[in-house]
């Protein structure tokens, strides 16, 4: 496939990449390319200028926070990266059982946490593992660093915070607490394909956690299932009753996978299953 | 400040030969692979990210080299599949076992395969069944011939090629 014509750059630091960003009109940051290069052949992107990432190892990096209390993973850190990581077993390991589902060996080798939350596509796995986390997300731009939390962060289909001119430096997730669970569940097509409706779910002692992709343009909170949840009862029954009229609740898209009563339906069934395994694993 | 350019000089390894060109910055290395160096080994199946027909391994680890450009495996070491086989023919032990396992059909998926799981043995000599599976989920065989093709992985972890 042949590509429109497009300027490149290396840049060898942060603050070089950040100036490139800032300086040139239709610039845009290339992490591990397994979106946008594919959505450059489709035309579907059309950058003047591509700001390769690949040289700014401080962005490769996964390391503790100061003060211990969350795993810091820089934007360019591959899924494959995440998967081998003995800091994300220790710190939250549900990160790095999503990351080896996500797509296939190939991708995973070169797709990357960072790349895969600025695209923001509705479907992807970050999202609302980050969002039901409680991630919160460091950006640089040419007037400073500023850091958002997940709501802050997903702004829309293919949007996010990351403003024109600014680069996301890396993603904070809090590490796992003694007596809490994480759990991502949902419906693809296919073993590792895409998701059609999915939902993460964090249990613990103050109660639940719930995100839903694909039913919106943003991860979706489940606030109203969280509040039933508030008592901490996560038995299966008190579990499906909480998630009655959730799938009413939500205004999800249709395609030719799936109507949006039926992705509704999917969404709901998500956020059950990965409250239950939430919930069995926060015991132990 | 670096700059800005459409076009860039790259120096890669590939196969333990050093090459040095000048490739626009929109070239897939895949397209810089078979058109300018004529290693046609490498294919282009889907030319979208999902076929695998086009993996070879970069620094050590399996790619697809269409979604990924030319410019981006500056100085990097790649191996194609031309590089498994020793210069005087004598095939690998996994290519040998595709060999005696009769693990291609059509052929155009097996340079694919052998790269996957090539990266696979290297990291884990001795791969169960579900781990060869998994190894190979980015690598599609429309002949659907994958049992073949995962005996003959498997194989060679027990020592059975040769």
């Amino acid at each position: 496939m042949l590509l429109r014509e497009v300027e490149y750059a290396r840049p060898a630091t942060v603050e070089e990449a950040i100036a490139l960003l800032s300086e040139n009109d239709g610039a845009r940051a290339l992490a591990g390319g397994q979106t946008l290069v594919n959505v450059m052949k489709a035309r579907a992107a059309s950058p003047d200028v591509l700001v390769d990432l690949a040289d700014l190892d401080e962005l490769r990096t996964i390391s503790f926070s100061a003060d211990q209390s969350a795993i810091e993973l820089g934007a360019m850190v591959t899924n494959t990266q995440v998967i081998a990581s003995s800091e994300v077993e220790v710190a939250r390991p549900i990160l790095a059982e999503v990351a080896a589902t996500i797509a296939d060996v190939q991708i995973r080798n070169r797709g990357t946490v960072g790349g895969n939350v600025c695209v923001n596509d509705p479907t992807n796995h970050y999202p609302p593992l980050l969002a039901a986390l409680g991630a919160s997300f460091t950006i640089r731009g040419t007037s400073g660093e500023r850091t958002v939390s997940a709501e802050e962060f997903f702004l829309g289909v293919y949007m996010t915070a990351v403003a024109e001119g600014e680069l996301l430096i890396r993603i904070s997730v809090p590490t796992r607490t003694p007596g809490t669970g994480d759990a991502m569940a949902g419906i693809t097509l296919g073993a590792h394909g895409t998701y059609l409706a999915s939902a993460v779910a964090t249990v613990g002692v103050d109660g639940a956690r719930i995100a839903l992709g694909c039913v919106s343009s943003v991860p979706v909170r489940a606030t109203a299932m969280e509040d039933q949840l508030a008592d901490g009862d996560f038995s299966e029954a008190a579990v499906r009753a909480a998630a009655q009229g959730l799938a009413a609740s939500l205004d999800p898209p249709s395609d030719v996978h799936a109507s949006a009563e039926y992705r509704g339906h999917l969404a709901e069934v998500s956020a059950v299953r990965a409250v239950l395994q939430a919930a069995e694993r926060a015991k132990g | 400040m670096s700059t800005t350019s459409t076009t860039r000089t790259i120096s890669v390894e590939i196969n333990g030969t050093s090459y040095e060109r000048d490739v626009p910055a929109s070239l897939l290395l895949v397209h810089f692979l078979r058109d300018d160096l004529d290693l046609t080994g490498t294919h282009v199946g889907c030319d979208t990210g999902s076929c695998g027909a086009c993996t070879v391994q970069l620094s050590g680890e399996a790619i697809k080299s269409c979604c990924m450009l030319a410019v981006q495996a500056d100085g990097s070491s790649i191996t194609t599949v031309e590089g498994l086989a020793s210069d005087e023919g004598e095939l690998t032990p996994l290519q040998q076992s595709f060999h005696e396992h009769h693990a291609l059909q059509c052929g155009y998926c097996t340079p694919g395969m052998l790269m996957s799981a090539t990266a696979l043995l290297e990291k884990n000599p001795r791969p169960t069944e579900h781990e060869v599976k998994v190894a190979l989920q980015g690598n599609i065989c429309r002949c659907t011939g994958y049992w073949n093709i995962i005996e003959a992985v498997v194989a060679v972890g027990e020592g059975g090629a040769r």
